[in-house]
């Protein structure tokens, strides 16, 4: 009787089975593509594995090695360091070039283009165009210095310069972050700026208390997205420096890339992705923590956000 | 007739004050925007100049590269740069693989997760929100923390050095190309689906004859930005791609720069031919990009 029932066709048996039909690849998926991977990988944290010979169990010292390894520290840092040096100019640019754009300018679809195109160019050929920018002697960054008087560094040859060189690379980027602050930017009412106008605001004043609260919410996803984004840095690292010269641009990931794949230290590797897990996820709740205080979402006051 | 003679005078009272305009503008805010245009301008020099240069550079002797202060117009120009760039690596095969990576690719991501996200959209189910809360939580995943263990699985599986792995995984769809397909999906009414079951129309049916024509614009959205992740990825080629005959664009031009290190003008040349199909595909689909990076962006 029991059996019966249970294989009776009701029509939300039908429906529940046609949901789980449709997203079973991506349960599938999830499966063999993230929790059997992320189990093996939390326990190879614990292990000494080189693919080769079979693993080995050596508890916590993978963890203990990372905080006494300099080449992890220097990755932190120099992580942290670029993170600072290339989101927050990268979010002024963005903002700045957003703001000017929703002026009411002619060819402002030409503008947006314009500025957008270089972040079509990715990966591999953007690492070598920016490479021979950097060149002390031929590249078109020393050549536009030196219209201003100022003589260029060695910069990716320089220990000093390196990273910084990296960071305004990132700058070229700009033009995502500013399609985003645009459509926040028209998404604010002119009637706030107009209420604004009657108590009185300056230009100055409208920006601070405006502008800023409205499109706070883009802001916290950029500022989001491109902290975890620091730390899946690579190609450029990689292509451009290979972490070089003397550690300046030793990228976390570049790192864990090395111990993985280099030195076949894959528990060592695994202990530094879950490190970069904790990372991620530590800053991305600080994030979210603060945003209580500076981010202003609309649905605050109408109730519910698409 | 009083009001006759009131519209007259306003109409005076326009006419003087358009002819104060520039370009119908008062003079302070003609002056305003006459600045803007001068900023944006300097910007857009400073944000063009190397792509100019690399286009430059590309069309130059050895010797001219290095002249300095820049000579823009590259004389003799070298068309040979590129058919000589392009045939110093192995170019149409690197750009076969990584045609065959990306458009198997774009196939595996678009059905999988369109149907997923069809699945989430349009079905009750027991569980079924727990489902897309799992699937939410793991949009902020870093991939190194699966990446050691799926490498090993995909070299036991003998995948290594093929582009299997780079392929087979996105027939099994990805959170975030779900997330934003069911955000979508859910803007269609439902009553075209209704009267689609009404008409005698199975679920797939109802998936294919309503849902796909109505989602055109957020499935191109997943398909270009899927094209610009699958042309330019480097990561995972790199390291599950070794030999020369299975390498993408992405290794090629590494491998290129490698060993032509010197060799600026070749390699802008390769560099620039490599990123062509990217900047193609934006300026035909240019509404498609800036829509999808304001729907990844804001509603992400």
């Amino acid at each position: 009787m029991e059996r019966t029932q249970r294989f009776r066709m009701t029509p939300a048996r039908r429906e529940a089975l046609w949901a789980y039909g449709l997203i079973s690849p991506w349960i599938i998926g999830f499966l063999i593509f993230t929790v059997a991977p992320m189990v093996t990988s939390f326990a190879m944290a614990f292990m000494e594995y080189n693919v080769i010979q079979p693993a080995r169990w050596i508890g916590g010292a993978n963890y203990r090695n990372l905080t006494i390894d300099p080449l992890f520290w220097q990755s932190v840092k120099v992580t942290f360091t670029f993170a600072g040096m290339s989101l927050i100019p990268s979010l002024a640019a963005g903002l700045v070039l957003a703001m000017l754009l929703n002026a009411e300018i002619p060819g402002l679809s030409v503008w947006r283009t314009l500025y957008y195109l270089p972040s079509i160019i990715q990966g591999v050929p953007v690492a070598i165009l920016w490479g021979f920018v950097f060149n002390k002697r031929f590249g078109v960054l020393n050549w536009a210095l030196a219209l201003f008087g100022i003589k260029g560094p060695g910069w990716l040859a320089s220990p000093q310069w390196a990273l910084p060189a990296l960071a305004i690379m990132s700058l070229w980027g700009v033009g995502g972050g500013m399609i985003l602050y645009l459509a926040g930017l028209q998404g604010v009412p002119t009637t706030l700026y107009d209420a604004a106008k009657v108590d009185g605001a300056n230009g100055w004043h409208r920006f601070w208390k405006v502008t800023l609260p409205m499109i706070s919410p883009v802001i916290f996803y950029n500022l989001v997205m491109g902290t975890i984004g620091t730390f899946q840095y690579f190609t450029n690292a990689y292509v451009m420096t290979d972490g070089g010269p003397d550690y300046a641009t030793w990228f976390y990931n570049l790192y864990l890339y090395r111990n993985a794949f280099y030195y076949s230290k894959m528990g060592y590797a695994s202990a530094l992705a879950w490190v970069l897990f904790l990372f991620v996820l530590l800053l991305t709740l600080l994030i979210f923590k603060s945003s209580a205080a500076w981010v202003y979402y609309e649905g605050q006051l109408k109730g519910g956000r698409g | 007739m009083g009001s006759e003679a009131g519209l007259f005078a306003r109409q005076t009272e326009t006419a003087t004050i358009r002819s104060r305009r520039i370009f119908g503008l008062r003079p302070g805010e003609f002056l305003r925007k006459l600045l803007i245009e001068a900023l944006l301008v300097l910007g857009a020099v400073a944000v063009l100049l190397p792509l100019v240069w690399m286009l430059s550079t590309s069309l130059k002797t050895m010797g001219q590269v290095g002249v300095y202060p820049i000579q823009w117009m590259p004389d003799p120009v070298m068309w040979s740069n590129y058919p000589e760039a392009l045939s110093t690596i192995d170019f149409a095969l690197y750009t076969w693989n990584t045609v065959k990576v990306t458009f198997a690719g774009m196939a595996g991501v678009l059905i999988s997760c369109s149907l997923a996200a069809y699945g989430f959209s349009r079905f009750r189910a027991p569980g079924l929100n727990v489902m897309f809360l799992l699937l939410l939580s793991t949009i902020m995943l870093p991939s190194q923390v699966t990446l050691i263990p799926v490498y090993i699985m995909f070299s036991k599986l003998k995948w290594v050095d093929t582009l299997k792995p780079l392929i087979i995984p996105s027939f099994f769809g990805n959170p975030y190309d779900i997330f934003l397909l069911r955000q979508f999906f859910m803007t269609i009414p439902l009553e075209m689906d209704d009267a689609a079951r009404i008409d005698g129309c199975n679920p797939l049916q109802t998936f294919w004859h309503v849902i796909v024509p109505m989602a055109k614009p957020a499935l191109g959205t997943v398909a270009i930005f899927h094209f610009m992740y699958g042309w330019n990825d480097f990561f995972n080629p790199l390291i599950y791609l070794h030999h020369r005959e299975n390498w993408t664009l992405a290794l090629g031009l590494q491998g290129f720069r490698q060993v032509y290190s010197t060799d600026t003008n070749l390699l802008m040349a390769a560099s620039f031919v490599a990123a062509l199909p990217c900047i193609l595909l934006f300026f035909f689909a240019q509404r498609r990009f800036i829509q999808g990076v304001v729907i990844s962006g804001v509603k992400g």
